[in-house]
């Protein structure tokens, strides 16, 4: 009973007692390593970095604006409830001003926030998952296999994504936005699961990979261990690609009114502002500002984050991006390139 | 030789799959294939009797027939080029796609080339000059170019440069009374309305182009041979072409040829926004219009067209990287 108590003191003697009992961890300390090792020390690596700092900062306004407005913080928008375009900053009742028709801009934007994250969400797992399976397997497995699944994948590629969206679209009218996020992905995880193959096939001929195939590693095993940790770093960047696109897919096509749309979203005020006269005026141009600003800045905030990703999975890039040599292999690799010009 | 048999053989048989895919979709459309155009038919007049016999003319699909024969008749029709007959416009759909197209891949063409040379520039030098101030700006304002769709720009050009100062015009490919001819003023013409629209689309590009590159070059500098080389004496020239750009642009160059396929998609918000009559904009119009041989035949054209552009590239691939074809049973 005593030898947990022994093992944990900081005493320094070796007991001979705890031997048999500590070397099999408690459940506790099974979590608190894995807390460390995947959540804690990830986190620490990545909010050193300036830009994760501003992305998740900026990625946790869009989140805030979805809980209020699922909390329903905020006023819903709704015509006349404000004077017609009045200018940002100005009421701070209405902080970013008014449309034509009087409707608080602040509240459109919150109001389709929840909506427009999920979008994006259920886009990028779909279409980086889907890429990742069939990137991994076909470029694993080779053979007909891989030949079958490049195949689909090439018949995918062929097609243009935003027409096909566009079609797919007046057939199903997606109204939900997880639905609607897979639509617009529809074709995406071709491109990327072709690439991911490409890593996959040079990853397969690595040394390490041969050594644990000869030991008779069995396939998923090699993929889930020796393979996936390899291509992580791509895969996570890309997840934010496929996200952007998510976002800007949709809201261009929103923009363009080939959506079918219940009530407003980022997408359908640029379309508002844009088609009823917030071209000719200085007066209305915050009403196209302000779902520009929503827009990129989700875009912005995302990207950000992807690049501090990079580092979790990456320790080399963190000398890399500061730009300042900090081991001593960047500093002789760095002699060696700076002399030619 | 074997591969390129096979991927040029692969092209008719993608035609085909994606022209199925078309004909499944034209049954999908809401109201069935053939409701929609009865009641617009009816609409305009034309006797309930005759209404089977004009959509067969409309849509090369006699709507009365089994469902293989239907499918054949569309086949056959798309290997005529026939396309049938659009309903808003009046004329064969192929005629109208015909004038479409070259706007469409002037506009993909040229702003591709564009981004990816400005891009890889740009990644290039900051690769080189890693961690400068240049370097700093420019990945700064590469994220940023990243987070900032197209057709932002298009709208935010658009504002200013059209609306506000009268700068460029505000739609088509040409000025009206302009004639295509090979005379100097109607490629001015030409180049004054493609010039927003083409901006816009290769600025959406810039930023990921030069964040990939800067990447590649500074792993590609950071290589063994690269070191080898300069210890063989090799000219620097020849290191910075045949070694260094050679493998930092290399890896980018797969990728082009998605980003043609996204772009090319793209042109529907782009040309849209711009009114600029190419492959997009017929296909928006159609679907405001419900004109569903139209849609149909857009969405054929843009898809090969694709088919095409990838072909292309994955040729020119084969003969550029070496690597290819080694250690990969398939080709590329």
């Amino acid at each position: 009973m005593a030898t947990e108590a022994d093992s944990t003191s900081s005493s320094d003697d070796i007991d001979w007692r705890s031997e048999s009992s500590s070397v099999e961890m408690s459940r506790r300390d099974r979590l608190e390593e894995f807390y460390r090792h995947s959540i804690y020390e990830p986190a620490v690596v990545a909010w050193s970095d300036r830009r994760t700092r501003v992305g998740m900062v900026i990625l946790s306004v869009y989140l805030l604006m979805a809980l209020v407005e699922v909390l329903g913080l905020w006023r819903n928008p709704s015509p006349s409830q404000a004077e017609r375009l009045l200018p940002p900053f100005q009421n701070w009742a209405y902080p970013l001003g008014t449309t034509q028709s009087g409707v608080d801009l602040l509240a459109l934007i919150i109001d389709s926030t929840p909506f427009i994250l999920l979008m994006v969400l259920a886009g990028g797992v779909w279409a980086t998952g889907i890429a990742v399976l069939v990137g991994t397997v076909s470029g694993y497995k080779g053979g007909a296999v891989d030949t079958v699944i490049t195949s689909v994948s090439d018949f995918f590629m062929a097609i243009p994504g935003l027409p096909l969206v566009i079609i797919l679209a007046i057939t199903f009218s997606p109204e939900n936005p997880i639905f609607l996020g897979m639509i617009l992905t529809i074709n995406y995880w071709a491109g990327l699961g072709r690439s991911i193959r490409s890593q996959v096939l040079s990853i397969r001929e690595a040394s390490y990979v041969e050594a644990a195939r000869t030991m008779g590693t069995g396939t998923s095993r090699i993929i889930l261990k020796d393979v996936m940790p390899n291509i992580m770093p791509y895969v996570m960047v890309n997840f934010v690609l496929a996200a952007r696109y998510t976002i800007f897919a949709s809201v261009g096509l929103y923009f363009i009114g080939v959506l079918p749309y219940t009530g407003q979203n980022w997408g359908v005020t640029l379309n508002n502002a844009y088609n009823q006269g917030g071209l000719f005026t200085m007066q209305a141009l915050h009403w196209l500002l302000v779902p520009i600003v929503a827009i990129v800045g989700l875009a912005f905030g995302l990207i950000l984050v992807s690049q501090g990703m990079d580092r979790i999975f990456n320790p080399r890039v963190r000398t890399r991006l500061t730009g300042e040599s900090e081991s001593v292999d960047e500093e002789s690799e760095n002699e060696t390139t700076s002399t030619w010009a | 030789m074997n591969y390129y048999l096979r991927r040029t053989l692969r092209i008719p048989l993608t035609v085909l799959a994606v022209a199925t895919l078309t004909f499944g979709l034209i049954r999908l459309l809401p109201g069935g294939p053939f409701t929609q155009l009865r009641i617009q038919l009816i609409r305009q007049g034309v006797p309930v009797e005759q209404v089977n016999a004009r959509i067969e003319a409309l849509q090369n699909i006699r709507p009365d027939a089994p469902l293989w024969q239907q499918y054949l008749d569309y086949l056959v029709g798309v290997a005529q080029l026939n396309l049938g007959q659009s309903i808003s416009l009046n004329q064969p759909v192929m005629e109208v796609l015909a004038r479409a197209i070259p706007w469409t891949i002037f506009l993909v063409v040229t702003s591709t080339v564009l981004m990816f040379v400005i891009g890889v520039l740009i990644g290039a030098v900051q690769a080189y000059w890693e961690g400068s101030a240049f370097d700093q700006m420019a990945s700064g304002g590469s994220i940023f170019l990243m987070a900032v769709p197209y057709y932002i720009f298009a709208v935010v050009f658009l504002f200013f440069l059209a609306f506000q100062f009268n700068l460029f015009p505000t739609g088509n490919a040409v000025d009206r009374g302009v004639e295509a001819s090979l005379s100097v003023e109607y490629f001015a013409s030409v180049l004054h309305h493609a010039a927003l629209p083409i901006l816009s689309f290769t600025i959406g590009g810039i930023g990921s182009t030069a964040l990939n590159m800067r990447g590649n070059g500074i792993q590609v500098l950071g290589e063994e041979y690269v070191e080898v080389a300069r210890l063989r004496g090799l000219s620097d020239s020849r290191i910075a072409t045949r070694y260094v750009a050679k493998n930092a642009i290399l890896p980018m160059y797969t990728g082009l040829l998605l980003l043609i396929g996204f772009r090319l998609g793209g042109t529907v918000v782009l040309e849209q926004i711009f009114s600029y009559p190419g492959l997009g904009y017929y296909l928006i119009a159609a679907v405001n219009a419900n004109d569903y041989p139209l849609m149909m035949g857009c969405f054929l054209v843009i898809t090969v067209t694709l088919v095409v552009a990838v072909y292309v590239a994955d040729l020119t691939y084969g003969l550029i990287d070496p690597r290819i074809s080694a250690g990969d049973s398939d080709g590329y």
